[in-house]
């Protein structure tokens, strides 16, 4: 069945599948059945029947951290080719980053961004609004009234909010909002003129590095601060030991602190910058960090320590990545090979179950976020994903719908890929295909 | 072979193969008539990035003395801010019919990314703090023509080895050939996990060495705060006549230059008949005559 075949107003009965749903804590083999864009109990007349054996049905994944580059560089990414990358790559919901050109810092820019994102309609687009005006890390941005406009929550990702007066003021403040602050955790003074992370390979390759510590120091500071305001923290990619011991910290003394994690973290270290031989494919921030970290940083997922994985979808030019390394801009396409790193670092090597890795991209993000979704249960909206567990492909970013390429996954084998996305009921993507 | 662009990735026998050639070719700078035509009608590019006098007139009186045409082109840092990329670089580079690159770049890596970019042998003659691989030849060329041998010796590098690049040439290029390196330098400008034991104690580090090669001092190090001053570097790590003559009498000493005498080094020593920095220039000439007939296949005798 194609698309062409299938319209908007199908009602759909999705047999034989496992049914994996964090939300409702279910892992099951049974049925599922949507009609007029929900989830609903029974079989009615007229559904159409797919038979998904050997499939997983997952509700709303969510990607919480991308980068869609909408307004200001969209020869990079837009909300067009973000959004089908996201469908793509099995996800119904998204928050993208404000770290635009201009920055999203007002509400304005907040209600536009949304209103876009419906009416391209393939993902739930959940703006996130910056913390500081212009992320400039001085003055607060209005951040009630963008939470009115719709924003999820307040990151200045791309840099760290370096004043310890400000992150004290905005987290403070965030206490009386429903969603949290993001940060970004980075010693700038640290890590300036830095560009891999610091240790046997950056020493080899005479690349200059950054050590762990840079990252540590800030999330120990805005963890105390967290404690100190009880104002949420919600840590961007986290990599270093001392970033998972002061998220360790918070929790145990209660404080409102989540954390994430990004699969090409949890996949590759350092080495990878060796293997490319220092091609800036690899450029990432923070960056790809040597086997014990990452070891470790997926200990934390598998114990909940660290409760999302986001994908940190940082497209680029091709051009820009061919510039020298220390030139060349951060970031990796990570929308469409979210599944498959995930898959390939923590559920085929046996380190997590299905249903608690899962949930690590669909409850966990929610709950961060403060956003909810109830889970497979009629009357909620019909969004899902289907996932062939055991699929192995090879990383072709050519075939990306993302118009950034930029992946040192290129060229890898994953096993495990989306090959159905559903929003409100109407499928955004079919085998690899996304609905135009 | 097919480019040049670092020893960490070469075998003993490849660098012995260089080492006899270099050994051959730096007869050949005795003769009264320095030129062969060995590379007659071969035109090597010698593309810097990065300003050096030193070892681009080197490369250039090698390509010369095999006959060879030189086009320098000198491509300031300022075209990579203009946003030239690397791609570009390659393509003009391709454009111009040449036979071999030699391209020194501030940046770790660029060689190397260039050479997958061109079908001309690359040779690189320094990239950021990654590697210098012809120096790192170079003095393994020196301490052979003084010892007989590398195999079995003491190698002390003194100085920032955190930011050298001959400093990590000559680590792969002396381990590789059987010798034994060590770092010696302040605590904060030693690359830790390299592999190589490692001292902030000049005496330690230097006791009984067979060479002792001396880094220069940057003097960005003390603007960024790496060193509190040039006084108490020399006090601490300089290499004095009198430090040499206690501890290390018998040592080869060595220097990449450009030295910044009274700081890292003394006049006294560099100067004084445990020096050999004239020998490296002078094999410094021989070795790149030896990388480039290795790289472009020489059709005549030499
Ligand atoms: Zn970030």
């Amino acid at each position: 069945m194609t698309f062409s075949e299938t319209s908007p107003s199908d009602n759909w009965h999705i047999k034989n599948v496992r049914i994996v749903d964090p939300y409702t804590h279910t892992d099951a083999l049974g049925d599922i059945f949507i009609a007029g864009g929900c989830f609903v109990s029974e079989k009615l007349p007229e559904m159409l029947t797919l038979d998904a054996t050997g499939l997983w049905a997952v509700p709303r994944m969510v990607d919480i951290h991308v980068h869609f580059r909408e307004p200001g560089q969209e020869h990079k990414e837009d909300l067009v080719s973000g959004s089908r990358a996201a469908a793509a790559g099995g996800f119904s919901a998204v928050a993208a980053m404000p770290n635009t050109d201009p920055v999203i810092d007002n509400p304005a820019l907040i209600s536009w961004e949304g209103a876009h994102g419906r009416e391209i309609g393939l993902i739930d687009l959940w703006p996130l609004g910056a913390v500081t005006k212009a992320s400039a890390g001085k003055e607060l941005a209005e951040l009630a009234l963008m939470e009115a406009a719709g924003a999820m929550g307040f990151s200045d990702d791309g840099k760290p909010i370096a004043s310890g007066r400000i992150m004290r003021a905005a987290l403070s403040y965030a206490t009386m909002l429903k969603h949290p602050i993001v940060q970004h955790a980075e010693d700038l003074d640290l890590s300036e003129g830095t560009v891999m992370h610091e240790g046997q390979i950056s020493h080899r390759l005479g690349l200059p590095g950054v050590p762990a510590a840079a990252e540590a120091a800030m999330v120990w500071r805005d963890v105390e601060l967290s404690l100190l305001t009880q104002g949420r923290l919600h840590v961007a990619h986290v990599t270093a030991l001392g970033s998972l011991e002061a998220v360790a910290y918070a929790k145990r003394l209660g404080g409102p602190v989540t954390a994430e994690a990004t699969p090409h973290h949890l996949l590759l270290t350092d080495q990878a910058v060796s293997d490319w031989q220092a091609s800036p494919i690899t450029k990432v921030n923070p960056p790809l960090r040597p086997l014990e970290l990452r070891d470790a940083l997926r200990k934390a997922v598998v114990t909940g320590l660290v409760s999302v994985i986001a994908s940190d979808h940082a497209p680029h030019h091709d051009d820009e990545k061919m510039s020298p390394y220390p030139q060349a801009p951060y970031g990796i396409s990570g929308l469409e090979t979210s599944i498959g790193a995930v898959f390939s670092s923590l559920l085929h090597t046996g380190l997590m179950d299905p249903l608690t890795l899962l949930e690590r991209m669909t409850s966990g993000p929610h709950q961060a976020l403060g956003a909810w979704y109830p889970g497979v249960v009629p009357g909620a909206r019909a969004d899902l994903t289907l996932i062939d567990p055991e699929l192995l492909w090879v990383v072709e970013p050519r075939t990306f719908y993302s118009r950034g390429h930029n992946t040192p996954m290129a060229g890898m084998q994953l096993k495990g890929k989306a090959v159905a996305t559903m929003l409100g009921g109407r499928w955004t993507m079919r085998e690899g295909q996304v609905l135009a | 072979m097919r480019n040049f662009i670092a020893l960490e990735n070469m075998n003993a026998q490849e660098l012995t193969t260089l080492i006899d050639l270099a050994e051959t070719l730096s007869e050949v700078l005795e003769r009264p008539i320095k030129k062969v035509p060995t590379l007659r009608g071969k035109a090597i590019a010698n593309v810097f990035f990065e300003p050096s006098t030193r070892t681009r007139n080197s490369f250039e009186l090698a390509a010369k003395y095999m006959s060879a045409d030189v086009i320098n082109f000198q491509a300031s840092g300022s075209s990579v801010e203009k946003g030239e990329t690397l791609w570009d670089t390659a393509r003009n580079l391709t454009a111009m019919a040449i036979d071999a690159v030699v391209i020194r770049h501030q940046v770790a890596g660029v060689p190397g990314l260039l050479a997958d970019l061109l079908n001309v042998p690359v040779i690189n003659a320094g990239d950021g703090m990654h590697e210098h691989p012809t120096q790192g030849l170079l003095d393994l060329v020196t301490v052979k023509a003084h010892y007989g041998r590398i195999g079995g010796l003491q190698i002390a590098i003194v100085g920032d080895v955190l930011h050298s690049r001959v400093a990590r040439s000559d680590l792969w290029g002396f381990t590789i050939m059987g010798a034994t390196v060590r770092f010696v330098g302040p605590p904060n400008l030693l690359p830790s996990a390299l592999g190589a034991p490692m001292t902030s104690n000049l005496e330690e580090g230097i006791r009984g060495c067979d060479v002792v090669q001396v880094l220069r001092l940057q003097n960005e190090r003390q603007k960024s705060g790496a060193v509190p001053s040039m006084r108490e570097y020399r006090e601490k790590f300089g290499v004095t006549q009198e430090r040499l003559g206690k501890w290390a009498p018998d040592a080869l000493v060595m220097h990449p230059g450009p030295q910044n005498r009274g700081v890292e080094i003394d006049s006294e020593v560099l100067d004084g008949p445990q020096s050999a920095v004239l020998a490296q220039v002078r094999y410094g000439v021989a070795v790149r005559m030896a990388v480039l007939y290795r790289l472009l296949g020489g059709t005549h005798d030499i």
